[in-house]
């Protein structure tokens, strides 16, 4: 159990330092690196605090803590991830309204700079 | 391409990805069936020369910056022909499935039903041998999935061989399915209670290349399509219910 909880702790501190020194150096945007910095903190919380750990348990009806524990770090990273594919999601669809845009704007510019050099061949 | 230079315009739109081999013969066969309408083949992406074939056969091209798969293509060229203005937009693959010949019959059921989709069936009255049993289950497997959602059965609901009118177009530019769109945009235009026919008609074997849906993706296909059907019927069930005390007032 004491084992478990130093490994945790260790984790999430080395998760923590992970997300700062990655929004630190710009691979993380500060408002993504936010899910990622709360679990880091509620896995730190719940490795340290035995009395939060024994209390959640219980609430769980779970005897033993450590299932308490690695069941809220399952929970905490589902959470992340789903939040993380509902943000590429979005991405995805401004990216392709965005490639479509390029495409349609790229086309009429083509098509003016026709029309132009026609116009300008007519003339002379 | 021009905007259209009034009412009842018709854009031809031929989606094509790596199709070097058949394009400019598609073109030639569109424009003998049709040859006042403009063409404008959407180029997803495609590292074959299939821009440059398209473009010497005498057709407009919509060239997307990266591949988007055939809804974005189709939804790029859905938009680019309502901001110009046509009221009509009929879909040909430009794999040369499609015989161009059926255009006018589309055009007409489209112009004299007034309906807002028209679908070339090729289990109508024509002949739909050309596909194999995967996908022969999954066509019967969504017209008995499809049939109570639209309210009438529908014989081809996989074709793409379409033609849509400027409503639709409009709803299209909005909300496109992106992957194996044909069956999730009938389902889209029900949802707007729009009204769609089938006119029969043949298709080929493919002039070129090999279709980019084998027997192992069927099975992701019809997951991924029921999937999608599912969600939009969600979406058309929610705003019944929104809709329901304004009904009952």
């Amino acid at each position: 159990m004491e084992r478990l909880l130093n490994v945790t702790t260790v984790l999430s501190v080395l998760l923590a330092a992970m997300v700062l020194f990655s929004v630190r150096r710009s691979h993380i945007r500060v408002e993504y690196s936010v899910s990622w910095l709360a679990a880091a903190v509620i896995l730190l919380v719940l490795s340290r605090s035995s009395f939060a750990l024994n209390w959640i348990s219980r609430q769980l009806g779970l005897a033993d803590p450590p299932i308490a524990l690695m069941l809220l770090v399952f929970c905490v990273f589902v959470i992340v991830i789903y939040r993380l594919s509902v943000v590429i999601s979005d991405l995805k669809d401004a990216n392709i309204a965005m490639a479509q845009r390029i495409a349609i704007v790229e086309f009429q510019l083509h098509n003016r700079t026709e029309d132009i050099d026609q116009g300008y061949k007519s003339r002379i | 391409m021009k905007p259209a230079g009034g009412p009842n315009q018709l854009l031809i739109l031929i989606p094509a990805f790596n199709e070097v081999g058949a394009i400019a013969g598609v073109i030639h066969e569109v424009r003998a069936a049709m040859p006042e309408a403009p063409i404008l083949v959407v180029d997803d992406a495609s590292t074959d020369g299939t821009e440059r074939s398209a473009r010497s056969a005498g057709a407009d091209v919509l060239r997307l910056p990266y591949h988007l798969g055939l809804g974005g293509g189709v939804q790029a060229g859905y938009k680019l022909a309502y901001e110009l203005g046509y009221d009509y937009v009929i879909r040909v693959d430009g794999d040369g499935q499609h015989d161009p010949k059926y255009i006018p019959a589309l055009l007409q059921t489209l112009r004299a039903t007034g309906c807002h989709m028209v679908i070339g069936s090729r289990f109508q009255d024509g002949n739909g041998n050309y596909t194999n049993s995967v996908r022969a289950m999954g066509i019967w497997f969504f017209r008995l999935v499809l049939r109570p959602i639209l309210g009438k059965p529908v014989r081809d609901p996989t074709s793409g061989f379409v033609g849509v009118n400027r409503e639709a177009l409009q709803v299209f530019t909005g909300s496109f399915p992106l992957e194996y769109p044909e069956i999730e945009a009938l389902v889209v235009l029900q949802r707007k209670r729009f009204q769609f026919q089938e006119v029969p008609c043949r298709m080929r074997p493919r002039k070129t290349g090999r279709s980019t849906i084998t027997a192992v993706k069927s099975l992701y296909y019809i997951f991924h399509v029921l999937l999608g059907v599912f969600i939009n019927v969600l979406k058309f069930e929610r705003r019944r219910r929104k809709d329901a005390p304004r009904e009952e007032r």
